[in-house]
């Protein structure tokens, strides 16, 4: 028990926040009026815990939520409501706590195809992972009350147009399924690297995704998909000590401290990636984790088997090809047959209108040429990447290579 | 339970291209999907193209001289065409109640439209 009640609610609303949404909105079937009750109950928990932190923070907190939805039904029995209540199965209440599938049918019901992907994310972000509407902003570059309305739309679309509060049925679950792992993986891949700001990575979006991937893990435990984003997710994290220094300032994997990285993750990751990989047809978050893993394995960046690396890249690239696989695909050409092989991959893809404006395509060109010892077309493209990239911490990186290559 | 509309969107000039046979074979297959969902249709009807709609717009909507917004005086404007050129135009409509977005777009998938597609709106209960 902790003796210090606000750190105790923090720590519930980090751990707790979605579990007791979840099993409020079962009984508001509303879900502005359930987020209404989970904060008072967490405001509740301020004054209510200063006497002492409950055994069970997060069956209390859903009893005081839930309290309030049912004062607040009653109170509005009689009121004209606007939209319709959500769509709800009928199941046995529990007496505390959510049950898991709780939370999963709100994961799905955030996650459903006629919502927006932008809606998704944004979505399963506030209330599943309990992040404010700035937060959320924030991270997908969008100003607050663009990202407010569009939170108020998705939810308004789930009641008027009856999106149910479920778990979807064995006909609709692998294709519904996909649809969440893609939110999951956004979230991984937007907390890894902002795209804006001051800080390289949001941690609350790492966590948010790691939660996420672990939920859906105890409830898919076959599924090679499920398997693989948790494991990449893993990988990911695993090195998130390494990935900045002190000052902030991003680490490039070839020169990050491996000692940094987290052992119990990389051995978890690396199960999981032997597990998921030889599932067919081919997962493709396994393939990604499995090049996690191959980075993972090498005890210094020059051990690393480039080899297996590009081998990966090929079977991405012939079953799921885009510029940006094709781009990373170069990269590890480029470390394993030298850089001139790797600026003639990068130049097959040169002129996809797709790649213009992104900035790691600049980047990596730049990064061969150094090697490759051709230092003034090095400066342009760095000076290019450094112009595309929107986040600081980036731009600092490379506003530093090109200082080392005019010294 | 929530009353939804489908609402099939196709191209004209496809359905005016296609021979007797093939005309045929698209309403056996509305006509089985009607059978096979009688339990939750509660209306539909196939329309007759754009070419023969008529528009009517006035400041009260469909040009009701007693409804609000609507100036003494003035009168409905009366167009030939549709109220919305478009190259997929409304041709059909299925109008279900079913328990919830999931069942109405699980028989939305069902309904032959090989010309366009569907959409599906919910209906306001008031």
């Amino acid at each position: 028990m902790s003796p210090d009640p606000a750190g105790a609610v923090a720590d519930a609303h980090r751990r707790e926040w979605a579990g007791v949404l979840a099993a409020t909105v079962r009984v508001t079937r509303d879900l502005d009026l359930a987020e209404e009750c989970v904060q008072e109950a967490y405001a509740q928990a301020l004054t209510a815990w200063r006497d002492g932190v409950p055994a069970r923070p997060g069956a209390w907190l859903t009893t005081a939520a839930r309290r309030r939805a049912l004062d607040a039904h009653r109170r509005a029995a009689v009121a004209q409501r606007a939209l319709p209540l959500l769509v709800v199965d009928e199941v046995a209440p529990e007496p505390w706590g959510a049950p898991p599938d709780d939370l999963l049918a709100l994961l799905f019901t955030c996650c459903h195809p006629a919502l927006t992907a932008e809606a998704r994310v944004a979505l399963t972000l506030r209330l599943l992972g309990g992040l404010t509407t700035p937060e959320i902003a924030r991270a997908f570059l969008v100003t607050e009350p663009t990202m407010a309305a569009r939170l108020t739309r998705a939810k308004k679309k789930i009641a008027a147009a009856g999106v149910p509060f479920r778990v979807p049925g064995p006909d609709e679950l692998p294709r519904r399924l996909a649809g969440v792992l893609t939110v999951v993986h956004l979230v991984l891949t937007t907390g890894h690297t902002a795209p804006t700001g001051a800080a390289l990575v949001r941690h609350d979006l790492l966590d948010r995704a790691h939660d996420l991937a672990r939920l859906l893990r105890s409830r898919f435990p076959d599924d090679a998909d499920v398997a693989g984003l948790l494991a990449l997710v893993l990988l990911t994290d695993a090195r998130r000590a390494a990935r900045t220094d002190p000052a902030g300032g991003l680490v490039l994997l070839a020169d990050q401290d491996r000692a940094l990285w987290d052992p119990g993750m990389i051995a978890e990751g690396r199960a999981l990636v032997l597990e998921a990989l030889p599932a067919r047809p081919v997962s493709r978050y396994a393939v990604l984790a499995a090049i996690a893993a191959v980075h993972a394995d090498a005890p210094t960046f020059a051990d690393t088997d480039w080899p297996e690396i590009v081998g990966l890249y090929d079977v991405l690239a012939a079953r799921w090809p885009s510029p940006v696989v094709a781009l990373n695909r170069a990269v590890a050409v480029g470390f394993a047959d030298g850089p001139e092989a790797g600026l003639a991959a990068l130049d097959a893809l040169g002129d996809d209108p797709r790649l213009a404006t992104y900035g790691y395509l600049a980047a990596a060109r730049g990064e061969l040429l150094r090697r490759a010892g051709r230092d003034a077309e090095a400066r342009t493209a760095l000076e290019e990447a450094a112009l595309l990239t929107a986040n600081d911490v980036e731009r600092e990186l490379l506003t530093d290579r090109l200082a080392a290559l005019e010294g | 339970m929530g009353r939804y509309l489908i609402l099939l969107y196709e191209d004209e000039a496809s359905w005016a291209a296609v021979g007797q046979e093939e005309t045929a074979a698209i309403l056996a297959a509305h006509r089985r999907f009607g059978e096979a969902h009688g339990d939750v249709l509660r209306g539909g009807g196939w329309l007759h193209p754009t070419a023969t709609a008529t528009a009517v717009r006035g400041p009260g909507g469909g040009g009701n001289a007693d409804a609000p917004g609507f100036a003494a005086g003035e009168d409905a404007l009366v167009t030939d065409g549709p109220y919305v050129e478009t190259k997929e135009a409304l041709g059909g409509f299925y109008l279900v109640e079913v328990p919830d977005l999931d069942s109405a777009l699980a028989l939305a998938r069902e309904v032959p439209a090989p010309f366009g597609g569907v959409e599906v709106r919910p209906l306001r209960e008031t």
